[in-house]
């Protein structure tokens, strides 16, 4: 008998240790890149947040053009991903909830999911960066075809399967004699929708956003492959830019000097920062409608 | 009243209208999020597939500008790789998920919970500093090891969360059962918990290689690559998505066609993982 | 839950097996794409000839000097000439052996792919951005055979620390104040305009796609993909094609006896094109570090010295350069001063 209780202990204490582990192990990826930052927060401060230049002959790193173009790319991917995201979250829990269409359509945004983030960048430069090219000569803008817009278009494909599940649950959530009720007293299909459904949906749907918005700012590949790779300050979506995850990986390899090293590992720091923040709240707001309904 | 049509008046036929022009949008932008799949699907079968030969999937990359050439070490590289992130997350994955589904509600629990959700959302690049940071310049070498831990790093939370919610679905009554005849706390789980929810746990961890194959951003600056076969996981290594990176953005129409082929294959690995599970959750699901 | 079982054993022999495999020495080396294209088919015949893999990871020359300076590869590639400065960060002195000479060619993406000449002050204007569309007037009045379209001028530069970017931004200070004062010299720059491809590759592949756009590689990267590339007034004012000839003639200058610091941009040949450049191998001086074994040590060096010697027959056909024999003289004593625990490898 002793000895299944020592096992016993011992299993339990396995499993407390399984869940210690992953505790520590967010706690250390943490202090890691604070720790390997600190030559470049002591030497940076805080213009790193504030200033616009980044020019390691210098020593001058500052983060602000990177941090607008993750947000910059970021916020137009959600625009575009919401919309369409919408379209399917509203297709998949209203009017088409079980049969053959609707189980393609929910198989073709699972693979859509699936695609690795190199070969969206791949498709992006042979694809989509000469359609952009096309339409920044229609308006008169520098013919790049790899721009912030490219990037953003790519990343709107790739946030869309993550946001759209969760606009179909929080949909899903949404209580049938609500629409019942709506329906009963002669509302169409599409008003219930547009008047009732989304709007009760919405906080659930905002915190979709601000998930999907996470996942958009950490892409790579994709967009260092199509985004041009320019390190200025630029509200210009037909123009290139950069965002801080495509700087790392363009600049990490080469980066000799303490301080250049160090500035990117700030940069870690502070996409780390921003995402988990982001991905916090979303979170709070999708879990809080969750628990309402 | 009349017989056959109910006359409507304008004002109910003009949202019915706009009840029809409503789907149609809502139909309309589906498509166009959904179209692209095909394309894209399309496209790299009709470019990849026909790279795909003997010579392609079984000799090593040419020197720069020559042609033939293929992507084994790419290949086997992204195996290894694959399995030493295996070897690393799925023993803590399970095990923290069983920890969430046991004591998720405790302190510790909670801790745990948002540690994982947060690793969750950690971009896979930060991963690939923290595996740099912690392993290649400790040791002063790129390895595959390396890039197998930041791998790792990137399926434990998925392989978590989706053992813990599989495991919050097996009924009480199954629990107290096996307490019941007297099983021991240990045995219970690993012989009757974990077989219950042993298709959900092979869903989450086929879904968390699917994902880890497909990483580029972290293998940059860890595994590092390679033009040579390489078995040995303490010494660089070649993978499918960083060969794809390297190809594509080169010039050479040779080696581009080489990367549409490694896409193919590397799309073929992806959702050959992705279906496997559906039919995985379909056919060994014990339904309750 | 035999499965299980026999997965564990599978996965314990697979990594036993990867660790345990006896290979030959592996040496690891990482830096410019400059002379990638020459580097992989050496290190290729290398390990034909001999059984020794070279791993050569081309990813920049900056990536080069970094990944040197922390050992975690064995030797850098860099075409920049590193600085006394930018030395003394390193742990532990090291040497720069120059290896072929190449040419930084001005290559772009116009229709019939027309061989243009042109200027310097046209190639740093074009790049400053102030020439905003290939049918300017001061190109046009050079090249009056051809029909320049009315496309705007994409610029295309380097996104990743580039020893390519440091010879091309020395020839242009050389020769142009404005460029001097507005971006200067740099492995790395603030670039006025443009988009950045990673590497040469990563450029050329830019240039190739995008109509109109202009970039700075290396010949064999033209060469190889067939794009054009301009003729360059040169010091003594000769329009000179860049070519496995007029490299060389670049080439052919007194050597100082730091062999590391020559640059050949904006040469006083008087057929030498004015953006060549040799490109050198970074390896530390004593190489008994970090528990490398002495094998290892001898197998880089013997490689060093094949490398300025043997291997020189596979440059030309990739119209790089040879080393002139002034130069090699000065790289077998570089090799030369190599030491395993202070004794010389090679003597």
């Amino acid at each position: 008998m002793r000895s299944t209780r020592l096992s016993d202990r011992a299993f339990r204490t396995g499993l407390v240790l399984g869940g210690v582990v992953v505790s520590v192990l967010l706690i250390a990826i943490f202090l890691s890149l604070l720790l390997s930052s600190r030559p470049a927060l002591v030497k940076n401060g805080l213009r790193f947040l504030t200033g616009t230049e980044w020019n390691p002959v210098t020593d001058t790193f500052h983060a602000l053009p990177f941090v607008a173009g993750t947000l910059l790319t970021s916020f137009v991917a959600l625009i575009i991903a919401t919309i369409l995201s919408l379209a399917l979250s509203v297709l998949m829990g209203e009017y088409f909830k079980k049969g053959v269409f609707a189980n393609i359509m929910r198989t073709a945004v699972e693979l859509l999911a699936g695609i690795p983030s190199v070969v969206y960048g791949f498709i992006g430069l042979f694809f989509l960066a000469p359609l952009i090219r096309l339409l920044q000569e229609a308006v008169g803008a520098p013919p790049y075809g790899v721009s912030i817009l490219t990037a953003s278009i790519l990343l709107a494909f790739m946030i869309l399967p993550y946001s759209a599940s969760i606009g179909r649950e929080m949909i899903s959530l949404v209580p049938s004699d609500l629409k019942e009720a709506a329906l009963s007293l002669g509302a169409t299909p599409s008003e219930t929708v547009w008047k009732v459904t989304l709007p009760y949906a919405r906080s659930g749907i905002l915190g979709g956003i601000l998930l999907s918005l996470g996942r958009a700012m950490g892409e790579t590949m994709a967009v260092t492959m199509v985004i041009g790779n320019a390190n200025d300050l630029t509200p210009n979506i037909l123009g290139p830019g950069n965002t801080m995850a495509s700087l790392i990986a363009n600049e990490f390899s080469e980066a000799s000097g303490d301080v250049y090293l160090a500035s990117l590992i700030e940069i870690a720091l502070l996409l780390f920062i921003i995402s988990t923040l982001i991905n916090v709240v979303g979170k709070i707001i999708v879990n809080r409608m969750a628990q309402a309904s | 009243m009349n017989q056959g049509k109910p006359v409507l008046d304008a004002a109910i036929r003009a949202r019915l209208r706009g009840d029809g022009a409503f789907r149609g949008l809502v139909l309309g932008l589906s498509l166009v999020a959904t179209v692209p799949l095909l394309f894209i699907l399309l496209f790299i079968i009709i470019r990849g597939a026909s790279s795909i030969n003997w010579q392609f999937l079984t000799e090593l990359p040419r020197p720069m500008g020559e042609t033939g050439g293929g992507i084994s070490n790419a290949i086997i590289g992204t195996i290894i790789l694959i399995i030493v992130a295996t070897i690393i997350s799925v023993p803590l994955g399970v095990f923290a998920g069983i920890f969430l589904a046991e004591s998720g509600k405790t302190r510790l629990g909670t801790v745990a919970r948002l540690s994982v959700e947060t690793l969750m959302g950690i971009p896979s690049i930060v991963i690939g500093i923290v595996a740099y940071v912690w392993v290649v310049r400790p040791l002063k070498q790129f390895s595959g090891f390396s890039g197998g831990l930041a791998l790792a790093m990137i399926m434990l939370p998925v392989i978590t969360l989706s053992t813990e919610e599989t495991l919050l679905m097996i009924p009480v009554s199954l629990r107290e059962a096996a307490l019941a005849l007297g099983v021991t706390y240990p045995r219970m789980i690993m012989k009757v918990i974990l077989p219950s929810g042993l298709s959900g746990i092979i869903t989450g961890i086929l879904l968390a290689v699917a994902r880890g194959a497909g990483e580029t951003a972290p293998l940059l600056f860890t595994a590092f690559g390679t033009p040579f076969m390489n078995l040995n996981i303490l010494k660089p290594m070649a993978s499918l998505p960083q060969t794809i990176f390297v190809y594509a953005t080169s010039p050479y129409p040779e080696l581009q066609t080489l990367a549409w082929g490694a896409a193919f294959v590397l799309l073929v690995i992806v959702l050959a993982l992705n279906i496997v599970t559906k039919l995985v959750t379909s056919r060994w699901k014990i339904q309750f | 839950m035999k499965i299980s079982r026999i997965a564990v054993a599978a996965i314990i022999l697979t990594v036993a097996a990867g660790l345990g495999f006896s290979q030959s020495v592996q040496l690891v080396g990482a830096g410019a794409t400059f002379p990638a294209p020459f580097y992989t088919k050496v290190f290729d015949e290398y390990n034909k000839q001999f059984g020794v893999q070279v791993n050569f990871q081309a990813i920049g020359s900056g990536g080069g000097q970094t990944q040197l300076k922390g050992k975690t590869v064995d030797f850098g590639a860099s075409d920049v000439i590193v600085t006394d400065e930018v030395a003394k960060s390193f742990p532990a002195p090291f040497v720069s052996i120059p290896m072929v000479a190449g040419a930084a060619v001005i290559t772009y993406n116009l229709p019939g792919s027309p061989e243009l000449k042109l200027t310097p002050d046209i190639v740093a204007d074009m790049f400053l951005g102030t020439i905003k569309r290939w049918n300017d007037s001061r190109i046009a009045a050079l090249n009056p055979t051809v029909k320049l379209p009315n496309t705007a001028i994409t610029v295309v530069h380097r996104s990743d620390g580039s020893g390519t970017t440091a010879v091309f931004s020395d020839y242009l200070s050389k020769v142009s104040d404005n460029w001097k004062s507005k971006v200067g010299v740099g492995q790395s720059l603030s670039w006025p305009v443009g988009v950045g491809g990673k590497g040469n590759p990563g450029v050329a592949g830019l240039v190739k796609q995008l109509p109109g756009a202009v970039g700075y590689v290396e010949l064999i990267y033209a060469l190889q993909n067939s794009m054009p590339y301009a003729q360059l007034k040169n010091k003594s004012g000769n329009f000179v094609k860049p070519s496995l000839a007029s490299t060389t003639a670049a080439a052919n200058v007194t050597i100082p006896d730091d062999v590391t610091k020559v640059s050949l941009t904006d040469t006083e040949a008087a057929d030498g094109y004015p953006i060549s450049t040799f490109t050198w191998i970074l390896i530390y001086k004593e190489q008994s570090y970090d528990n490398k074994a002495q094998a290892k040590a001898d197998a880089m060096v013997k490689l060093l010295w094949w490398l300025t010697h043997d291997a020189q027959q596979y440059a030309q056909p990739l119209s790089y350069a040879t080393l002139p024999p002034a130069v090699v003289a000065k790289a077998e004593t570089l090799i030369k001063s190599i030491t395993f625990n202070g004794t010389p490898l090679m003597k």
